[in-house]
């Protein structure tokens, strides 16, 4: 496995942006989702999906810098979902409490679907 | 580094036929132990032992499971005394670390630290 992370963003519309990540999430790849995810809440950007797919593991400090992450999004008022966790990784997020604060979806739709408020 | 142990897991969990699911959860919380051996016991030879062992346990119908181990020759920690870190007190603070003893404890099905000056020892372990 490769310890370097990918990040790709993808703009479905004016109101959703999804970071798509590809590798380990530990600091480093932490850091960059922050750099991706801070750069688009300061065009104005709030309501975020992070589709970890191609994402095995997250460590505790990638999940630190993830909360990091939600608490911007909050501030700003804005909406951050994930979709597309290894049961492991959704599990470690609920043991986590994550799930209070940012919603899991298995699939990009329904989140996005969310994140727009057309869902709740 | 902590990703090289995982491969190990990976190997030894399918030996065991524990599953997929539990083998990723293994290998977290071995990547847990090793960054926690690492980044806090402040180890003066920088070095982190990981040890495997796989069986079954006649205690409970020999049961597989695979076990790991990580020791450092650190300065040691009170797991009694550490706050269990909690979501919306997180979000608050400025510190939003401190997950990697509560994630090992929530994944494994037996978890065993042993610590003090000079030596910790964290065994953790799952059944099939």
């Amino acid at each position: 496995m490769s310890e370097t992370l990918k990040v790709v963003v993808e703009r479905p519309d004016a109101t959703v942006a999804i970071l798509k990540t590809d590798g380990y999430i530990n600091n480093a790849g932490g850091e960059e989702i922050a750099k991706e995810a801070y750069a688009l809440l300061g065009t104005g950007v709030v309501r975020l999906l992070l589709d970890l797919e191609k994402t095995k593991i997250v460590n505790s400090i990638g999940i630190s810098i993830l909360i990091e992450i939600l608490e911007k999004v909050l501030d700003q008022g804005g909406r951050l979902a994930f979709c597309r966790l290894t049961p492991t990784i959704e599990k470690t997020f609920q043991i986590m409490g994550l799930s209070q604060y940012a919603r899991i979806f298995p699939a990009s739709e329904p989140a996005l679907s969310w994140l727009r408020g057309e869902t709740e | 580094m902590e990703i090289a142990a995982t491969a190990v897991v990976a190997a030894l969990g399918e030996l065991v036929d524990l599953g997929r699911d539990k083998i990723d959860e293994v290998k977290l919380a071995a990547v847990e132990a090793c960054i926690n051996a690492f980044e806090h016991s402040a180890t003066p030879d920088h070095k982190v032992e990981i040890s495997f062992l796989i069986g079954s346990d006649e205690a409970d119908g020999d049961r597989a499971f695979l076990e790991v181990g990580v020791a450092d020759s650190g300065r040691g920690f009170r797991p009694a005394e550490l706050a269990a870190p909690e979501i919306t007190a997180k979000l608050k603070s400025s510190r939003k670390r401190g997950w990697g003893i509560k994630i090992i404890e929530s994944l494994m099905d037996n978890v065993r630290i042993e610590s003090g000056e000079g030596r910790t020892v964290i065994v953790m372990r799952k059944y099939r």
